[in-house]
């Protein structure tokens, strides 16, 4: 199938630009959304065009948010399309999350643990049911209650599970990873690889993808070892300077998944890891991209390869939904010629059939 | 260069206001807006990957008195970084380099030591102790 090039209708086109920019704008008697509002306002969204635009930057995100009128597809859409107009610097140091600024921490494996559980600006234990004050406006809420802090370090769960033995460690590696920005994703691919196509991923995608693994396909028993979200910093070395600044912060969300691990005839059984990092606050996000990684690594740790979560090209080349967007959408544009075909053809088996 | 990376322009603009005026600068590249790709690491200490990019806006500027200075910082704000620049070469000169610490770095240090210090306390109010149920397992 393939589509071939239209001309004409430019007016046509012209007015529907014209009467998108008209709905976009909806009533001119209501004021005009701010980018800052959308920034402020609709945080979750602005985060969630970043780490699927696989682009940080709030302004941004949010002109593309209003530009798209809240979908959130297309603004990821706007989002890639834009980062290809900008020069590369180079790459950061890898961020330091066990050194994370925390703004919320938990853990489903462990009721105490050092640093205690922290829940931050959460949804949990709200009770979803609509709040009818939020539609009265004008109201500013009273400020959150603030605590004393004590200065104990948050270690990771995965650490203090390493430290019994139980938890199988990461190699240390400094090995540059492959960048699926700059050269065709091919298989087999590595973890790191994986996981940059998975933390640009859809949301939806991996989260349904994630909840297969805990419906059995794909033998997955996990736990929350941990999840946190707060700030980091953010180191590049220029190359005209030779040594590491800090060019900033920026907020993260992290998860571990703890899952078992039967152990293999050179290893004891142990527990592993799914890992999920995603740009701004995305716990959804972090989890379903977790669950999916450890479902990712079943063929390195010797297990059978089942379920389609199990299935790297399965995952990796329908994870993206601005690649899957395009080809869905495409099928919009003009198939004229192909589809005569089709069509004669369909008229030929029928007339053999003798249906005409 | 980490404190004035986390500043906004404004905010660096109101500390200079208050220390004795800079030298005239040239700029040697920039302000430009590029990518940092930014990464992780798998499991959160094991191999790095590639986590997405960041916006970065760069300068480099020489002072009248030949110092150079280079700035990177988070996002696409052009007058952070040329500040951040030429505070950069001026820090360089002994002679400067107190008062400016002084006036401008320090006092920009501490509002954002203040501000982590309040999500800080934010967050430790939200900080919880679970009772696990004798009857659930």
């Amino acid at each position: 199938m393939a589509y071939v090039a239209v001309k004409g209708s430019e007016r046509a086109i012209e007015a529907a630009h014209a009467w998108l920019a008209e709905e976009r704008r909806g009533d001119p008697a209501l004021p005009e959304l701010s980018l800052a509002q959308i920034e402020g306002q609709l945080g979750l969204a602005v985060d969630r065009v970043m780490a699927e635009g696989a682009c940080h930057d709030r302004g941004l995100a949010a002109l593309a948010v209003k530009q798209a009128r809240g979908d959130l597809i297309e603004a990821a859409f706007l989002l890639r399309a834009y980062r290809t107009t900008l020069p590369r610097f180079g790459a950061s140091r890898p961020v330091e999350t066990g050194g994370m600024r925390i703004r919320r921490r938990i853990s489903a494996t462990y009721k105490e643990l050092p640093g205690g559980q922290v829940l931050g600006p959460t949804f949990d234990y709200t009770h979803r049911l609509l709040d009818f004050a939020l539609a009265a406006e004008g109201s500013v809420p009273e400020p959150a209650p603030e605590a004393a802090t004590d200065a104990a370090a948050m270690p990771r769960v995965t650490g203090l599970l390493a430290q019994e033995g139980l938890m199988a460690p990461e190699p240390p590696s400094e090995v540059e990873p492959r960048d699926l920005t700059r050269e065709p994703l091919d298989f087999p691919a590595e973890r790191p690889l994986r996981l940059q196509a998975l933390a640009r991923g859809d949301e939806g995608f991996l989260l349904s993808l994630g909840y297969s693994t805990q419906r059995g396909y794909g033998n997955a028993h996990p736990f929350v070892g941990e999840i946190r979200m707060g700030a980091v910093t953010v180191e590049f070395e220029p190359p005209e300077l030779g040594f590491p600044i800090e060019i900033g912060e920026i907020t993260v969300t992290e998860c571990q998944m703890v899952n078992q691990f039967a152990g293999s005839k050179t290893e004891l059984p142990q527990f592993t890891r799914g890992y999920g990092l995603v740009f701004g606050q995305g716990e959804r996000k972090a989890m379903a991209m977790a669950l999916v990684d450890r479902a990712l690594r079943a063929a390195e740790l010797g297990e059978p390869v089942e379920a389609p979560a199990q299935d790297q090209e399965f995952v990796l080349y329908h994870c993206d939904n601005v690649e899957a967007t395009g080809f869905v959408e495409h099928l919009k544009l003009p198939h004229y010629v192909d589809f005569q075909s089709e069509l004669e053809k369909i008229r030929l088996l029928r007339r053999e059939a003798g249906g005409e | 260069m980490g404190v004035l990376a986390r500043a906004d322009a404004d905010a660096i603009a109101t500390r200079l206001a208050d220390a004795p005026a800079l030298p005239r600068h040239i700029r040697l590249r920039g302000p430009e807006t590029g990518l940092v790709m930014t990464r992780g690491r798998q499991g959160g200490d094991g191999a790095p990957f590639n986590l997405g990019e960041m916006t970065v806006t760069r300068c480099s500027v020489r002072l009248a008195d030949g110092a150079v200075g280079h700035a990177y910082v988070a996002g696409r704000d052009a007058r952070q970084a040329e500040l951040a620049a030429v505070l950069d070469a001026a820090l360089q000169d002994p002679a400067r380099r107190p008062v400016l610490l002084a006036t401008v770095i320090e006092p920009l240090a501490e509002a954002q030591a203040a501000h982590a210090a309040r999500e800080a306390a934010k967050a430790a109010a939200t900080r919880v102790e679970f009772f696990t149920m004798a009857t659930m397992r």
